[in-house]
C-alpha cells in the first residue's frame, strides 16, 4: 500500500470534515470522548477503516509524543491519506479554537455562575459514560477474535490497575503493551 | 480583555520575549509529552519558565475543561493569547502541534507499509489494548467525583450507564445523546442549584 491512499471522493472528504467540525463542539470532555461517534461514522456507517485500524490509530497517537488529540489526524490519514488528515484535524481544531479564544476573553469571570456549574455537573456523567464507551469500542476488535481475547483483556487490566494504583507514567504501560504484542502474547 | 489577563499584570514575572520563544517553549513541552502533555506543561510553564503561577495554571486549565476541544490545546491557546493576543495563541498552538503532528503521521505512513509484519502488527495490538485500559482508568478515576455530584450519586451513575448503552450498544449519534440526555442532566443540576 502506498502512503497516498486511494483518495476519497470530494463529497466524502467534505462529509468527513463536516462531521469532525460538529464533533469538535460536542467534545466537552476532551476530544477522546467523541471517539465513539468517530467510530460510528468512519467504521460502522461508511466502512472506510476497520475497527482494528481505528484502535491502532489511537494506539499510535498515544505512543508518539505530543497531545493525544493527534489521534484525530491519524484516523483521517488512515481513511484518506494526507487530505483526510487535513480534513479531520482542521475540522476538530477550528470551532473549538474560535470558541476558546472568544470565551477566554469574555467569560473568564463567569466561571462560578449557576449556568456554568449546572453545565459542568450535568455533563460529567456523560463524559464518564463516553470514556467507558471509548475503552469498550477500542478493545472490542480483539475481544471478538479468540486468538487475541485473553491477552488483550489481561493487558487492559494491567493498564487500569497500574494507572490507578501506581504513579508510573502511562508511557511504561504503552511500552509493555508493545513488547507483549511483539512477542506474540496477544 | 479578560480577568485572567488583568491578574497577569505582574511586572516581576518572567514572560516570553517573542513569538518565537513562545512557539519553541510549547514545541519543547509537547515533544516531551509521551502519553499526555499536561504534566509536562505544568512543570515547564510554572516551575521552569515561571510564565504563570500554579494558581493561574489551574484556573486556565479548569476553564479549558469546561470548553469543548482538547484541554491542552485550549491551554496553549489561552496562554498564548494572554501574552501576545491572537498571534500568540496561534504561535503556542503551532508550537504544540506542528512537530508532533509530523512525527505521528510519519509513524502512521510507516505502519501502513509494515502492518503485514507479524511483530509490528502484534506490537500495535498490544498498544491498542493498553490505550483502552488507560482511557478506562481515566473513567474510573472520574467516577469518584460522582459521589459529590449535584445530581446525587445514583442519578449520576444512571446517566453514566444510559450514556454508555446509547452510544456503545445502540450506537445513537453523539449529538442526540449530548442534546437529549445532557440537556436533561444540565436541567436537573440547574434546578438543584436554585
Amino acid at each position: 500500500m502506498s502512503i497516498f491512499h486511494p483518495a476519497l471522493p470530494l463529497a466524502d472528504l467534505l462529509g468527513l470534515f463536516g462531521h469532525f467540525l460538529m464533533l469538535s463542539l460536542l467534545a466537552v470532555g476532551g476530544a477522546i470522548t467523541t471517539a465513539p461517534d468517530m467510530h460510528r461514522y468512519v467504521v460502522a456507517e461508511h466502512g472506510w477503516i476497520s475497527g482494528a485500524q481505528f484502535t491502532s490509530s489511537i494506539a499510535l497517537a498515544q505512543a508518539a509524543p505530543g497531545p493525544n488529540v493527534l489521534f484525530v489526524a491519524v484516523i483521517g490519514w488512515n481513511v484518506a491519506g494526507p487530505l483526510g488528515a487535513l480534513a479531520t484535524m482542521t475540522g476538530t481544531l477550528l470551532p473549538s479554537t474560535a470558541l476558546t479564544l472568544f470565551v477566554s476573553r469574555w467569560g473568564a469571570q463567569r466561571r462560578e455562575t449557576r449556568g456554568v456549574r449546572a453545565f459542568t455537573a450535568g455533563l460529567t456523567p456523560l463524559t464518564i459514560g463516553l470514556l467507558v464507551a471509548t475503552g469498550w469500542l477500542l478493545v472490542r476488535p480483539y475481544v471478538r477474535d479468540e486468538r487475541h481475547a485473553v491477552g488483550a483483556i489481561v493487558l487492559v487490566g494491567i493498564a487500569i490497575v497500574g494507572m490507578l494504583r501506581t504513579k508510573l507514567s502511562p508511557m511504561w504501560f504503552v511500552a509493555l503493551g508493545a513488547i507483549a504484542g511483539a512477542l506474540g502474547w496477544i | 480583555m479578560s480577568a485572567v489577563t488583568d491578574e497577569a499584570v505582574d511586572e516581576a514575572r518572567p514572560r516570553p520575549a517573542s513569538l518565537g520563544e513562545l512557539f519553541f517553549a510549547f514545541n519543547r513541552l509537547a515533544l516531551q509529552g509521551f502519553g499526555g502533555v499536561l504534566p509536562v506543561a505544568q512543570r515547564e510553564l510554572v516551575e521552569r519558565l515561571g510564565w504563570v503561577t500554579r494558581a493561574e495554571f489551574i484556573e486556565v486549565l479548569s476553564l479549558g475543561q469546561v470548553l469543548p476541544g482538547p484541554n491542552v490545546v485550549n491551554l496553549a491557546l489561552m496562554l498564548g493569547d494572554r501574552f501576545f493576543g491572537l498571534r500568540g495563541a496561534l504561535a503556542a498552538l503551532g508550537g504544540m502541534l506542528a512537530a508532533p503532528l509530523v512525527i505521528v503521521l510519519v509513524l502512521t505512513a510507516a505502519y501502513a507499509e509494515l502492518a503485514g509484519i507479524a511483530v509490528v502488527a502484534g506490537a500495535l495490538r498490544g498498544m491498542g489494548a493498553v490505550a483502552a485500559g488507560l482511557i478506562l482508568a481515566t473513567a474510573i478515576r472520574l467516577m469518584s467525583t460522582l459521589r459529590a455530584s449535584l445530581l446525587g450519586p445514583w442519578l449520576a451513575a444512571a446517566f453514566v450507564v444510559v450514556t454508555f448503552v446509547t452510544i456503545a450498544i445502540v450506537r445513537l449519534p453523539l449529538i442526540w445523546v449530548v442534546i437529549g440526555l445532557g440537556g436533561v442532566a444540565i436541567a436537573i443540576a440547574w434546578w438543584q442549584l436554585r
